[in-house]
């Protein structure tokens, strides 16, 4: 009995050191944006003398031209929003056809979706900026340094899982209930909108969780479609600009590291359980 | 009636719609040499015009009474998906196979050159570095993330109090982006580790991990690590919760100890998700680009057959170099697409090993 105690113990404490530990880098980020640059350097464990220097670095750091902290923000999630919302419905729409009709050409066009996962961005991302340069030239609709063309590229990187995870799930939706609607004058787009859609909500969680983080936190498609100074700026742009111009300054870079941690931080605290599940199950499937 | 009238305004808006796209194409591509007059006017507005065309035609399409009604909504409910990913992931892909052949240099392109590209960088010292690097890296950093989730799993699953809080703890590094940590972990090897190295008089320590060529390449592993250990960490946990209590009860029934009950009952009951585990975090470490970039982007430099070479660039930091650093585009894309073919190899693995499980189970 006693030594299952002390082994419940043990766990405990490895348990309560391994969790200080794992979180150890956001508490160092948060007490050294509040001090001094020269204190940070001298001893970056201490704590702050004083909180209020996290106020003024805060406020330095928004107003400087190369964070621009609530441009940025707003633009991370313009571009967030309206790349989830442009995914789901279309890639619902298309994954609900390529279920639907058991032919020769959806199975192809869904094999190229999936086969699609495996192409890493790498090996786009320099064909892909010439041509949208080029189309951007041609057709006059900007698709560099603005939110559509941004939105677009995500849209195109963003289907093949998603259409993958969508076609899972639609599949198991019995025919029959699209059957009787139709059979009761319903438009096929019609049963589309109004009972597959509302029908996918549990999935499309996973969709827009997986997506939004991959979206909000993407680094180089946005960087080199926007430009690290250019006039659209996300939010791992800004950072990166803002390190780039503020070099060793560290207890701007750190206060800088703080914001753009905390929407996000902010955001699992509310929505935990559904962030975690989304990511998991995105992964099994 | 309403039927006839139906039909001309869905003429009439696919008419309307196909004549304005193709005018407005007309002028986008002749507008160098418009200057002056109306059709000059409507240059700027190019971009608004073809869009409204394809906006009108697929009104007017849509709207068209016929049998096929089904078939139109098909191409309509498709076409913005497979539009969109054909332009950004399709037609890229192509051309970038195709400019891998050649001497392109980003903006043009003259001859068509056969495997010279890929002649040239797999000799060079600073690809096969970078190559060795990038294979230590994920090999490393799979073995560590997993064990440590592995770890980490049985602890939140086991009776502890707090378990769920220590859940979004190991979880919370997942959610932040690679260059955000990448900057904050900057600082913590080059002071913070640093400082406690002094204060604690570990000489091993006191010079910062990123300045030395052969081990930085352990500060972006231990970094990777914390960052996706947590979220390896839910997928085992989601197994170990899916395998029965009763299991678990009658194994210690019949006297097998807690780490009996661990190695002899839950882990093979979980095996399915190792192979996914296994190659998520493959194929993720091989793709490393974020961290890599914010942590070390490349060095510190050091020698390595007779040539000064980054220490820790990996293949995905070596190919955005080469191409925006070294310019050398053409090359750059040879780079690109042996690290396709790389990826690809793991994903057929994983293919392959995942179907051999199904037939066992």
């Amino acid at each position: 009995m006693t030594l299952k105690k002390i082994r419940g113990l043990i766990l405990e404490l490895v348990g309560i050191l391994l969790f200080l530990l794992f979180l150890a880098p956001f508490f160092i980020v948060v007490i050294n944006s509040s001090k001094t640059n020269g204190d940070i350097i001298r001893d970056p464990l201490s704590f702050p003398l004083n909180w209020s220097l996290l106020l003024e670095h805060i406020k330095a750091v928004i107003n400087s031209p190369n964070m621009n902290y609530w441009r940025s923000f707003l633009d991370s999630a313009i571009i967030t929003i309206l790349s989830l919302t442009a995914i789901v419905i279309f890639s619902s729409m298309a994954a609900w056809v390529l279920v639907r009709n058991h032919k020769k050409w959806s199975t192809v066009i869904f094999m190229i979706f999936v086969a699609a996962m495996v192409i890493p961005f790498q090996v786009v991302m320099l064909p892909l900026l010439s041509w949208f340069r080029k189309l951007s030239d041609i057709s006059g609709i900007a698709f560099l340094s603005s939110y559509t063309g941004i939105v677009f590229a995500y849209v195109g990187f963003g289907s093949s899982m998603t259409i993958f995870i969508l076609h899972g799930f639609i599949k198991n939706i019995p025919y029959e209930l699209e059957e009787a609607a139709l059979i009761d004058g319903s438009s096929p787009e019609g049963v589309f909108f109004r009972i597959i859609l509302p029908l996918l909500k549990p999935v499309q969680m996973t969709v827009l969780i997986l997506n939004g983080i991959w979206i909000w936190n993407d680094f180089l498609l946005p960087s080199l479609m926007l430009g690290l100074n250019g006039k659209v700026k996300t939010l791992p742009l800004a950072v990166t600009s803002f390190v780039g111009s503020y070099v060793k300054q560290w207890d701007l870079i750190l206060t800088s590291t703080l914001l753009a941690m905390l929407p996000v931080v902010i955001l699992f605290l509310f929505a935990q359980k559904y962030i975690i599940k989304g990511m998991v199950e995105g992964a099994i499937k | 009636m309403n039927y006839i009238k139906r039909k001309t305004v869905s003429i009439l808006l696919t008419v309307v719609g196909i004549i304005v796209t193709i005018f407005a194409l007309w002028i986008s591509l002749q507008y160098r040499t418009l200057t002056s007059g109306f059709l000059a006017s409507l240059v700027s507005i190019r971009g608004v015009l073809i869009l409204a065309g394809i906006v009108f035609t697929i009104l007017g399409v849509y709207f068209y009474p016929t049998k096929k009604h089904r078939t139109i909504i098909n191409i309509l409910f498709l076409l913005p998906s497979v539009l969109a990913f054909s332009m950004t992931v399709i037609i890229p892909f192509i051309l970038g196979v195709f400019y891998s052949f050649t001497d392109w240099n980003g903006i043009t392109l003259n001859n068509f050159i056969g495997f010279e590209n890929y002649k040239d960088f797999f000799k060079s010292p600073e690809y096969i570095h970078s190559f060795m690097a990038t294979l230590i890296f994920t090999i490393l950093n799979m073995l560590l993330v997993n064990i440590i989730a592995l770890g980490l799993s049985l602890l939140v699953t086991s009776k502890i109090k707090g378990r769920n809080i220590y859940r979004a703890g190991f979880f919370i590094p997942n959610l932040i982006g690679g260059i955000v940590l990448g900057y904050i972990w900057q600082f913590i090897f080059n002071y913070v580790v640093t400082n406690i190295a002094v204060t604690l008089n570990i000489k091993a320590l006191s010079q910062s991990l990123l300045s030395l060529p052969n081990q930085a390449i352990f500060a972006i592993i231990i970094v990777s690590t914390w960052q996706y250990a947590g979220y390896i960490m839910m997928i085992y946990v989601t197994a170990i919760q899916g395998v029965p209590t009763s299991v678990v009860e009658a194994a210690k029934m019949d006297g097998a100890n807690g780490l009996k009950r661990i190695t002899k009952i839950v882990v093979p009951l979980i095996a399915n998700s190792f192979t996914i585990c296994i190659f998520l975090t493959l194929v993720n470490s091989f793709k490393q680009f974020d961290l890599n970039y914010a942590i070390t982007n490349g060095g510190p430099s050091k020698l390595f057959m007779g040539k000064a070479i980054y220490s820790t660039e990996l293949l995905a930091l070596n190919i955005y170099k080469t191409a925006f650093t070294r310019n050398n585009m053409a090359i750059a894309q040879a780079k690109a697409v042996v690290f396709f073919i790389l990826l690809a190899i793991v994903s057929l693995l994983q293919v392959y090993f995942s179907k051999k499980k199904e037939v066992e189970m």
